[in-house]
């Protein structure tokens, strides 16, 4: 029993990563149609800011209000490099959908080098603090910590989000755009300025899942945010491309089921049985679990 | 031949330049009381020359309307004119809003600018609720809720249900209620009664009829009876060219032109 | 007309330059700054040898993206599948080098037909992400070495023992190099034909406009799979040109980050060209090699550390040309030779009255 609940809450915390890389991914790419392939280096630049501001940056550090601080620079630093990376590399490029995942593409190749670069190809420790590495008993199970911080950070996000896309303006022109962008525009709206801000959300979710992974994985490396990605990817596939909703269902499902079939499988056999789970929601509704719509 | 009555035979487009040299005539007959002048438009999609050399007026009061058998450019014409044309296509020629070129400007600044939009199927946001809709269309810091339902109580009543689930008149109710929120110039309206049920076509037309009275429109209408109620000037499209211009009434009381111009049998009412 | 020099230049170059490929292992020349050694040398043959099975691959990959406008992001499995199917086969069980790499290539053709079955179910955006999704079920195996099979991390030396003579050593590099020579005039060849065929008009039509296809009453999708599948046979064949090169399997193979390196060939060199994709394959795996030396280069080392970082990262390189060519050459080096030559044409022709 003990295990099933450590089980449960070590894939919920998962789940509460691939939600936080997802959500913003799905947001992208159902209202702008851009598949972004460089939204892992918006979670490496959060990671990398992070371990960066603990060390160096005055009043941050790896414990109390000092990490805080360190992860709210890492959110803005991920924050401000996608809204750049929207107005720089993609706006130019705006509708012409194959080409911007492209540029992501490339984004994506020259950003994990650059970062390598910088920091060295290999994994550096990540400052956590002490009590993330403490266990709670949870009904009988002795819990690590750092996976609570990483279901309560999602759930956050997830309320924050929700309560962004249903009650604000810009939120109602995402929701509106994720169905007709053309018709958000034929009633006088700049759906543009909607993008930057869906990248820069995205970046922000992103970053922080870079941060929380930080803590989680005990270390960071260039190379962090492809891995998890690609299960991002396929959470959004799932979900419903442009269902902040629709993702975290399909991130809890994902993460469950990876974390059990890992544990009582072969390792390896519950990443399989994620992809296999992709192909058999596909067949049966091919427009993911929530269709093509913002759900708030 | 009488003026404003050209008619050129269909199966027999007049060339782009002879629509120019229209246009040019339509310009020295109403002297400058038309509002929109679209000139020579010409669009291409996807390497298919849809739209060929389109010029007419549109008057700066009362209902124009665009006819022409199915799939001969209406559509296009008027979403060419607001910028709405594919990545794929191109438009070219001229489209001038009060002496203004307006042809290649973003839509979201044509719809600020005035030129209020109802597409055809409507296109309301089907996951947003009524209210949301509308909220959404707001251009202006005094939306005229008071117009809207007035014109449609239903909508009102409904301001919390989502958009998806009204019926079919319905959902053309929000979509000219989302348009008549705010102020315009002009509005373009595309196929308001397709797939209605005749009583709900009554009931939009008179809607038409009332927001007319306040600003011009460029309707694109296959319901004679409805052309018929609401038509000042008519303009005829067969083949991506302008085939027929002049009053709509005269088109309608000449049922062999009717028929050769859009093959329906005018008299038989819609 | 009459057959000029010029002409038959024109027409066959594609011949000729097979022909002096064919030939320059035994040339001695050297080339300073461009290759260590002279051009016959193992080491500046192995290199050419690479670059010759990334523009075959390339190529190969750009009937899917190019030519039939599909956009997959799991090409990397069938690439891998010949890599290490072969691998496995020799090195594990000792099957002869030719029916082992048949039997990989047959097998890696099953899979894609299967998989291309359900990928396909899907269409634009989302048929890349499952492709992407597929492609990581072959890099997870690759890494968690099933069985022993594939060596993990560690990747899977190819025994030696179990290759023909001709393939082993480093004096026989120069066949190897013959070899890749061999499979990118194969592709070439394959791609021409069907270019040429009508399925290949089937597939420009898929790329430009999927409709019209299918008001020709034609299946658009039995079209796509045919080449979804003869695009990964292709590459499950290079994979095993590669094998021989590498001289064993590296996880590498499997990873996404392979196919999107192939995608950025396909693009720098000009998508759905005869020879762009090929161009883009030879010159990005020149450059990568090159830049690597570069890299680690004296020159690098005493610029000021801002630039010496990234530029020594080849891919850091590489990707900021590939976002730069995205920008401002849309067609690529091909596209770009067509361009130069509208320019002439504008500049040399006289005016028209």
């Amino acid at each position: 029993m003990s295990t099933i609940v450590l089980m449960t809450v070590t894939g919920l915390g998962l789940a509460a990563l691939y939600f936080l890389v997802a959500s913003g991914l799905s947001l992208v790419f159902g209202l702008a149609d851009v598949l972004n392939f460089a939204h892992g280096l918006f979670l490496s630049v959060g990671a990398y800011a992070t371990w960066w501001a603990a060390g160096n940056l005055p009043g941050a550090g790896s414990d109390g209000w000092g990490f805080v601080l360190a992860v709210l620079f890492g959110v803005v630093a991920g924050t401000v490099v996608a809204a750049l990376v929207e107005l720089v590399m993609i706006r130019p490029l705006y509708s012409r959908t194959i080409e911007q995942v492209l540029v992501t593409v490339g984004l994506s190749l020259a950003g994990v080098a650059a970062l390598q670069a910088g920091f060295g190809a290999d994994p550096r420790p990540f400052p956590r603090p002490s009590w993330t590495q403490q266990v709670v008993t949870l009904a009988g199970a002795r819990v690590p910590l750092d996976r609570l911080l990483l279901i309560v950070a999602a759930l956050v996000v997830l309320g924050l989000l929700l309560a962004f896309l249903r009650w604000t303006r810009y939120g109602l022109i995402i929701r509106a755009g994720v169905e007709n962008r053309e018709m958000v525009t034929a009633l006088g709206i700049d759906v543009r300025k909607a993008f930057t801000l869906v990248f820069a959300i995205g970046g922000a979710a992103a970053a922080l899942a870079g941060a929380l992974s930080g803590v989680y994985f005990g270390s960071v490396s260039p190379t962090s945010g492809a891995s998890l990605l690609i299960f991002a990817f396929i959470v959004v596939v799932i979900g419903g491309m442009g269902s902040v909703l629709g993702s975290a269902v399909a991130a809890v499902a994902v993460g469950l089921l990876q974390q059990f079939v890992n544990y009582y499988g072969t390792s390896g056999a519950g990443d399989i049985c994620v992809v296999a789970l992709l192909a058999v929601v596909l067949l049966w509704r091919p427009a993911g679990l929530a269709g093509k719509a913002a759900t708030a | 031949m009488t003026a404003g009555e050209r008619a050129t035979a269909p199966g027999k487009p007049n060339t782009g330049r002879t629509a120019t040299a229209d246009a040019a005539q339509d310009a020295d007959r109403t002297g400058g009381s038309s509002l929109l002048r679209v000139a020579d438009l010409s669009v291409r999609i996807a390497g298919l020359h849809i739209l060929q050399g389109v010029s007419f007026e549109v008057a700066s009061s009362g209902v124009t309307v665009l006819l022409g058998r199915n799939g001969v450019g209406k559509s296009t014409t008027l979403r060419a004119i607001l910028g709405l044309t594919p990545r794929n296509g191109a438009a070219t020629g001229s489209v001038r809003l009060g002496g203004e070129e307006i042809l290649g400007r973003p839509t979201h600044a044509l719809v600020k600018a005035g030129l209020g939009f109802v597409p055809e199927d409507r296109c309301v946001f089907a996951g947003l609720t009524v209210a949301e809709n509308l909220r959404l269309a707001e251009r202006t810091d005094t939306p005229d809720y008071d117009l809207v339902f007035g014109l449609f109580p239903e909508l009102s009543k409904r301001a919390k249900q989502r958009a998806g689930s009204l019926s079919g008149g319905q959902q053309q109710m929000l979509s000219l209620g989302r348009v008549l929120l705010n102020p315009n110039k002009l509005l373009l309206i595309d196929e308001p009664t397709k797939g209605l049920a005749p009583k709900v076509v009554t009931e939009v037309a008179e809607a038409l009829e009332r927001a007319a009275q306040a600003v011009p429109v460029l309707l694109v209408e296959q319901n004679l009876a409805v052309v018929r109620r609401l038509a000042g000037d008519a303009v005829v499209i067969a083949a991506g060219q302008v085939a027929w211009t002049g009053p709509g009434e005269r088109l309608l009381a000449d049922p062999a032109l009717t028929k050769s111009l859009l093959a329906v049998n005018a008299a038989g009412g819609h | 007309m009459t057959a000029t020099p010029l002409t038959l230049l024109k027409r066959y170059w594609p011949v000729a330059a097979f022909v002096a490929l064919a030939l320059l292992p035994y040339s001695g020349i050297t080339i300073p700054g461009l290759f260590d050694g002279p051009l016959n040398s193992p080491g500046a043959l192995q290199v050419l040898a690479l670059c010759l099975v990334f523009g075959g691959l390339a190529a190969g990959y750009d009937l899917l993206f190019g030519r039939t406008g599909l956009l997959s992001f799991g090409h990397a499995l069938y690439f891998a599948l010949g890599v290490y199917g072969t691998d496995i086969l020799v090195t594990k069980y000792g099957y002869p080098l030719p029916l082992a790499a048949l039997l990989a290539v047959l097998f890696a053709t099953t899979i894609a037909t299967a998989l291309g079955a359900v990928a396909l179910r899907v269409h634009g955006i989302a048929f890349s992400m499952v492709t992407l999704a597929f492609g990581q079920v072959g890099a997870i195996l690759v890494a968690r070495d099933p069985g022993g099979l594939t060596g993990g991390e560690e990747g899977l030396a190819l025994n030696a023992a179990g290759l023909p003579d001709m393939f082993v050593g480093v004096v026989n590099t120069v066949n190897l190099y013959w070899l890749a020579l061999a499979y990118l005039g194969l592709v070439v060849v394959v791609l021409h034909r069907v270019a040429q065929s009508p399925t290949g008009r089937v597939f420009a039509g898929l790329r430009d406009d999927e409709r019209r296809v299918g008001v020709l009453g034609l299946d658009p999708y039995r079209f796509k799979l045919v080449s979804f599948t003869l695009s990964s046979s292709l590459a499950a064949l290079g994979g095993v040109v590669y094998l021989l090169l590498a001289a064993g399997a590296s996880p590498h193979v499997a990873s996404s980050d392979l196919t999107l390196t192939l995608l950025v060939m396909v693009v720098l060199g000009g998508p759905g060209t005869r020879f762009g994709p090929v161009l883009g394959g030879v010159l990005f795996t020149y450059l990568d090699h090159r830049l690597t030396d570069f890299g680690g280069s004296d020159a690098v080392d005493s610029l000021p550390g801002v630039l010496a970082g990234p530029l020594s990262q080849p891919l850091f390189v590489l990707g900021t040309i590939f976002i730069l060519a995205v920008y401002f050459f849309p067609g690529g080096l091909a596209g770009l030779g067509t361009r130069l030559t509208a320019v002439r044409r504008a500049v040399t022709s006289p005016p028209r009255p």
